[in-house]
C-alpha cells in the first residue's frame, strides 16, 4: 500500500516549502488526503472478484445515473464506484468515510445495470460492498442510526411496525403533529431526528390488514396467486393494496394474503445486512409454500426485485438454495402479470390524461416497462402521455430520502418538473417508496396532479363501468 | 507560486467543490476506456470558458502540464494525466447552447455528449452524423481531440468533416476562435489543423458543428455468414457495384458472443460473422439499392439476409454492435484495441494475420468494426493481472500494426494515438515526418505544456509507477 504524505505534512519533506513558478511541481502536486492503510474486503460475502473485473470502465454507465447526471463527478458515477471497490479489493487503499460517501451516494437504482453493456451485476456489488462497510462500523452515522432504530428493531417484525404505524397515524392525524410542529419542541431534537419528522411517511387512513385472508375469484377461477403484503405499504397505501386485491379478483384469481410472511428485505439487503435479509427472505419462502400458491404477485416494485433474487441471495444454503429459486421464479410483480393475462379489459371510461413514472427496481432491476403501461392503455378515455427521464430515480430509493436528504430532493424535483411538463393530472407509479416521494415533491410544488399507483386506475376503469 | 498556492489560486476560479485532490477520490480520474492508469496531480472541473482560460494561465504560470479530460471514454490513453499534470475535466460544460436551423448548425460546449446532440437536434428534423459506439457517453470535446469516427462515417465523414468552428483556449489561458460560419476560409484552415490534435495543441471550450437533415428512409439490412472470408468477400461486393452505404460494420463470431451474452441484439449465435449494412436517401432510391444489396450478399455465400422490419428493431441491432467492446468484459477484464486501418480490398488478407497472430500469441482477438472504410477494430482481451500477459499482447499488436502499414495502411482510424500506439508511429512515418508535426504543434503551444508524451515516440510508453500495486503497462518495459 502507497500512502502519500497528505497536505500539511509534506511541506518539508517533499516540497522543500515550495517550488519556484515556472518549473512546475517535479514532486508533484499537494495531495489533500491519501490512500489509507484502513481495512479491506474480506469474507465470503465480501464483492466478488468476478463481478468486479467484468467492468471494463467503458462509461456507457455514466449518462444512465442519477446522481453521475445531477453532480457531474466521476466519484459519483457507478464506474467510479466500481473503480473504488477495485481499489480496495486490490488492496491499493482501505475502506474510508470518504469511499463510503461515494457508495452511500448510491441509489442502488440499477439503471447503470440495465444499460451496462458487459452485464455488470452493480445492484450485487453495492450491496456485498455495503455488507463490508457495515461489517467494519464504518456506515455513516445517518445510516447506522436508522439501521439499528428501523432496519433491524421494526421491519423484520409485523407486530412492532403495526404498532409505529398506529403511533405515527394517530400523530399525524389527531392534530399532535400540528401542534408539535407550530410549537419549538421539534428544535430541541438532534438536526437529523427532525428531518426524520419533517420527511416521516403520511400514514394511510386506513389499514390493509388482510392477513390470513383468502380472496375468492370473481368469475372463471384461473389459478391461485399469493398476495406480498410485506411491511410498511399496508400501513402507508392500503387503497393501492385493496385495489391490488379487486383488480385481481376481477380477473378470476383467489387471492390468498399467506398470514406468516413479513418484509421481504430488501432495504436491509440494499443497506448490506446481507444475514439478516437471507433470514426475512426464508421467512417468506415457507409462508407462501404452505399457502399453496401458484405465483407470488407484488405491488411493490421494490419487493419484486428482491423476490427474484432470493435464488441468487440464498444460492449456497443447503435447505433452502432450490426452494429459493423456485420462489425467485414464480415472483410476478403485479403490472407483469396482469398483463401476461387475457386482462379483463374494462368499460369504464376514465378521461384522465396519465403519465408513468418507472420505479427503479421495476425498469432497471426486472426489465419491465412495458407492462404498466399496456395495463393503463387498455382503459378507455385514458390519455397516457410520456414524460422525459421517465425511468432517471425519482430519489425515494428506501430510506435513501432520510439519510441523503440534498439529493433526494434534487431527483424529486427533477421528476416533479418533468411529470408537469406533460400536462398530466395523474402520476402512475408501482411501488410504495416512489409513490410517497412523488406525493410529498406534488404537495410542495403546491400541485394538483395526484399519483396512483397502476392498479388503483385499473381499479378505478372497473369501478367506473357502474 | 507554491504547489498549495496553485491549488488555493484555482480553487478561487472554480470554487472549492471543483478542485479535487485527495488521493482516493482522484483514483477514479486515473482511467480511461482502455488499459492505462495515471493517477493525477489534481483535477479541476471548470464550469465555462473564463474559468478553462484562467486555470490554464494559472497552471502555465506555475509551469505545470495539461490533461483535457471529456467522459474517460477514449481507448489511446489520450486523457491519461501523469502524476506531475493537472487534469481539466469538462462534464459540468454541458450545455448546448444554441441549434441554427437556418444555417443548420448547433453551438455546443465540450462537455456535450453526442448522442444527447443528435438527440436534441432530431427534435429539429436533423441530426449530427459521427456516431462512435461510445455516444452515449463520450463528449464532442473529446471527438474533436481524436477525430472521433463511428460506422456512419463511411458516407458522411469523420468528426472533422462536421465542426466549423471552435473556441479554443491555448496553453498560456488565451481565448482564440478557428474556423467559423463561412464554407471557404481565407489562408491557412488551422481548424482542420486542430480536429485531432489529441489535446496538444489546445483545450476546446465552445464547438460549432454542422448538422444534416435527415434522410427520407433508412433501411437497415444483417448479412448472416458462416464465416468471416465470406463476410469480407460481401464487403468487396457491395462496395464494387458502386454503392457506398451509410454503414457497412463486420461483427466476428467472437464479439457475437460476447454481444449475446448480455443482450439479444438479434444475432444469430452460430453465425460465423455477420454484416451490418445501413441505406440512407430518399425512398426511390434506398428502393432500388436494396435489391442490389440483397444479391451482393446472397451471391457472396450468406446464409441469410434480414432487413429489419421497424426502428425498434433496427435500434436492437444497433445496439449489439455499439456495445460490443464492453462486452468483451463478460469474456475477459482488460482489452487493448488495435486501431489500424488497411485499404478495403486487403481486408481478408488482414484478417488472416489477426487470425494466425491470435494462435501464434495465444491470445483472444475479437473483430468487430467498420468494414466499409477498412478501418480494424482487432480486440485484444487478456487479463492484465497475469504476469507478462500485457507484454505478449503488445508484441502481437505491433505485428498487426506492422502489418497494416505493410498493406499500404495507417495506424488509428478514430481513436487517436495517445499513448498506447506513439511507440509504432515510425512505422509510417518518417523523422522528418514527425519533426514537421512537432513545428505545428509548437506554432499553438510553444511550451508543449498540453498533453506531453503523447503522440510521438520516445521510448518510454510511460508507465504509471506511482502505485506499486498498479497496473504497469509498458512496450519497453
Amino acid at each position: 500500500m502507497v500512502s502519500a504524505p497528505d497536505r500539511h505534512s509534506d511541506a518539508g519533506e517533499h516540497m522543500g516549502g515550495g517550488i519556484d513558478a515556472g518549473h512546475g511541481f517535479p514532486y508533484g502536486l499537494p495531495f489533500e488526503g491519501s490512500l489509507n492503510d484502513g481495512p479491506g474486503f474480506a469474507g465470503s460475502d465480501a464483492p466478488a472478484e468476478a463481478d468486479l473485473y467484468r467492468c471494463v470502465h467503458c462509461g456507457l454507465c455514466l449518462s444512465a445515473c442519477p446522481t453521475y447526471v445531477e453532480t457531474r463527478l466521476e466519484t459519483e458515477s457507478p464506474r467510479g464506484r466500481i473503480a473504488l471497490m477495485k481499489a480496495v479489493h486490490e488492496g491499493r487503499t482501505g475502506i474510508s468515510d470518504r469511499l463510503v460517501s461515494h457508495w452511500e451516494l448510491c441509489l442502488q437504482c440499477r439503471a447503470c445495470e440495465a444499460v451496462c453493456p458487459s452485464g455488470v451485476p452493480y445492484g450485487r456489488l453495492m450491496e456485498h460492498t455495503r455488507a463490508q462497510v457495515q461489517d467494519n462500523g464504518l456506515q455513516s452515522p445517518e445510516l447506522g442510526r436508522l439501521s439499528r432504530l428501523f432496519l433491524r428493531t421494526a421491519l423484520p417484525h409485523n407486530g412492532r411496525l403495526r404498532l409505529a404505524g398506529h403511533l405515527m397515524r394517530f400523530y399525524q392525524r389527531s392534530g399532535l403533529q400540528q401542534l408539535v410542529r407550530k410549537s419549538r419542541l421539534l428544535s430541541l431534537l438532534p438536526g437529523d431526528l427532525a428531518a426524520m419528522e419533517a420527511q416521516m411517511p403520511v400514514m394511510g387512513r386506513q389499514f390493509f390488514g388482510a392477513r390470513g385472508q383468502v380472496f375468492p375469484a370473481q368469475g372463471e377461477r384461473r389459478m391461485t396467486v399469493g398476495l406480498l403484503s410485506g411491511c410498511v405499504m399496508p400501513l402507508m397505501q392500503g387503497d393501492a393494496m385493496r385495489a391490488a386485491v379487486r383488480v385481481l379478483q376481477r380477473n378470476g384469481c383467489d387471492v390468498a394474503v399467506p398470514p406468516t410472511q413479513g418484509c421481504c428485505g430488501a432495504l436491509n439487503l440494499h443497506a448490506g445486512d446481507l444475514e439478516l435479509g437471507r433470514r426475512m427472505a426464508r421467512r417468506n419462502i415457507d409462508a407462501f409454500k404452505q399457502a399453496g400458491v401458484d405465483v407470488v404477485v407484488t405491488a411493490s416494485a421494490g419487493c419484486g426485485s428482491s423476490m427474484k433474487e432470493y435464488g441468487d441471495l440464498l444460492h449456497d444454503d443447503p435447505h433452502y438454495a432450490d426452494a429459493a429459486h423456485e420462489f425467485a421464479r414464480n415472483t410476478r410483480d403485479i403490472t407483469e402479470f396482469l398483463a401476461a393475462l387475457p386482462l379483463d379489459t374494462p368499460r369504464g371510461q376514465l378521461p384522465w390524461r396519465v403519465t408513468m413514472q418507472d420505479p427503479c427496481h421495476l425498469a432497471h432491476a426486472q426489465r419491465i416497462t412495458e407492462a404498466p403501461r399496456q395495463v393503463l392503455r387498455s382503459i378507455p378515455g385514458l390519455d397516457l402521455v410520456e414524460m422525459a427521464e421517465s425511468s432517471l430515480c425519482c430519489g425515494s430509493a428506501g430510506f435513501y430520502s432520510l439519510i441523503q436528504r440534498d439529493m433526494s430532493q434534487r431527483l424529486q424535483r427533477r421528476k416533479i418538473d418533468n411529470a408537469a411538463a406533460t400536462g398530466a393530472e395523474v402520476i402512475a407509479s408501482a411501488n410504495p417508496g416512489c409513490i410517497g416521494q412523488l406525493e410529498q415533491g406534488l404537495r410542495d410544488a403546491g400541485s394538483d396532479a395526484r399519483v396512483m399507483h397502476v392498479v388503483e386506475i385499473l381499479d378505478a376503469a372497473y369501478q367506473a363501468e357502474r | 507560486m507554491t504547489s498549495y498556492e496553485f491549488l488555493e489560486n484555482i480553487r478561487t476560479v472554480v470554487g472549492d467543490d471543483y478542485v479535487i485532490a485527495h488521493q482516493e477520490d482522484l483514483l477514479v480520474y486515473e482511467y480511461d476506456g482502455s488499459v492505462d492508469r495515471s493517477m493525477p496531480g489534481a483535477v479541476v472541473l471548470p464550469a465555462d470558458t473564463d474559468q478553462v482560460s484562467r486555470v490554464m494561465r494559472i497552471a502555465y504560470e506555475a509551469g505545470l502540464t495539461v490533461v483535457g479530460r471529456g467522459s474517460g471514454t477514449g481507448l489511446s490513453g489520450g486523457a491519461i494525466t501523469p502524476p506531475e499534470g493537472l487534469q481539466i475535466a469538462f462534464p459540468r460544460m454541458n450545455r448546448i447552447l444554441d441549434v441554427d436551423t437556418v444555417n443548420r448548425t448547433a453551438l455546443v460546449e465540450p462537455g456535450v455528449i453526442n448522442l444527447d446532440l443528435d438527440n436534441h437536434v432530431r427534435g429539429f428534423g436533423m441530426r449530427y452524423a459521427p456516431d462512435p459506439s461510445s455516444q452515449r457517453a463520450c463528449s464532442l470535446g473529446g471527438n474533436i481531440a481524436e477525430n472521433a469516427g463511428g460506422p456512419h462515417c463511411l458516407a458522411y465523414g469523420a468528426t472533422t468533416n462536421h465542426v466549423i468552428g471552435m473556441e479554443v483556449v491555448l496553453e498560456d489561458g488565451e481565448v482564440v476562435h478557428l474556423g467559423g460560419l463561412a464554407r471557404e476560409a481565407a489562408g491557412y484552415d488551422l481548424r482542420g489543423a486542430f480536429v485531432g490534435s489529441e489535446g496538444t495543441f489546445g483545450i476546446t471550450t465552445k464547438i460549432l458543428v454542422r448538422l444534416l437533415p435527415l434522410p427520407e428512409t433508412v433501411r437497415t439490412f444483417l448479412g448472416i455468414f458462416p464465416d468471416i472470408d465470406s463476410a469480407c468477400t460481401a464487403v468487396s461486393a457491395v462496395i464494387g457495384h458502386g454503392i457506398v452505404p451509410a454503414a457497412l460494420e463486420m461483427i466476428d463470431a467472437l464479439s457475437i458472443k460476447a454481444v449475446q451474452n448480455v443482450t439479444d441484439a438479434g444475432y444469430p449465435n452460430d453465425a460465423g460473422a455477420v454484416l451490418l449494412i445501413e441505406l440512407e436517401g430518399l425512398n426511390e432510391e434506398v428502393d432500388e439499392v436494396s435489391g442490389e444489396v440483397e444479391a451482393a450478399l446472397w451471391d457472396t455465400g450468406a446464409a441469410d439476409v434480414r432487413v429489419a422490419e421497424d426502428d425498434a428493431e433496427r435500434e436492437r441491432l444497433w445496439v449489439g454492435r455499439k456495445t460490443a467492446f464492453g462486452a468483451f468484459g463478460t469474456i475477459a477484464p482488460n482489452y487493448y484495441l488495435v486501431d489500424g486501418v488497411v485499404p478495403r480490398t486487403r481486408l481478408t488478407q488482414m484478417l488472416r494475420k489477426v487470425s494466425e497472430v491470435s494462435e501464434r500469441y495465444g491470445i483472444t482477438i475479437a473483430n468487430v468494426f467498420h468494414a466499409g472504410d477498412g478501418n480494424l477494430h482487432p480486440c485484444m482481451l487478456f487479463d492484465a493481472r497475469e504476469p507478462g500477459v500485457m507484454e505478449n499482447a503488445m508484441a502481437a499488436a505491433a505485428e498487426l500494426m506492422e502489418e497494416c502499414a505493410l498493406l499500404g495502411g495507417t495506424l488509428s482510424g478514430e481513436h487517436g494515438i495517445g499513448l498506447e500506439k506513439k511507440e509504432f508511429m515510425p512505422l509510417v512515418y518518417t523523422d522528418a515526418d514527425m519533426a514537421a508535426m512537432q513545428r505545428v504543434r509548437e506554432a499553438f503551444a510553444p511550451e508543449n505544456r498540453l498533453n506531453p508524451g503523447k503522440i510521438f515516440p520516445d521510448g518510454s510508453y510511460w508507465r504509471p509507477a506511482a502505485h506499486p500495486a498498479a497496473l504497469t503497462v509498458g512496450i519497453y518495459a
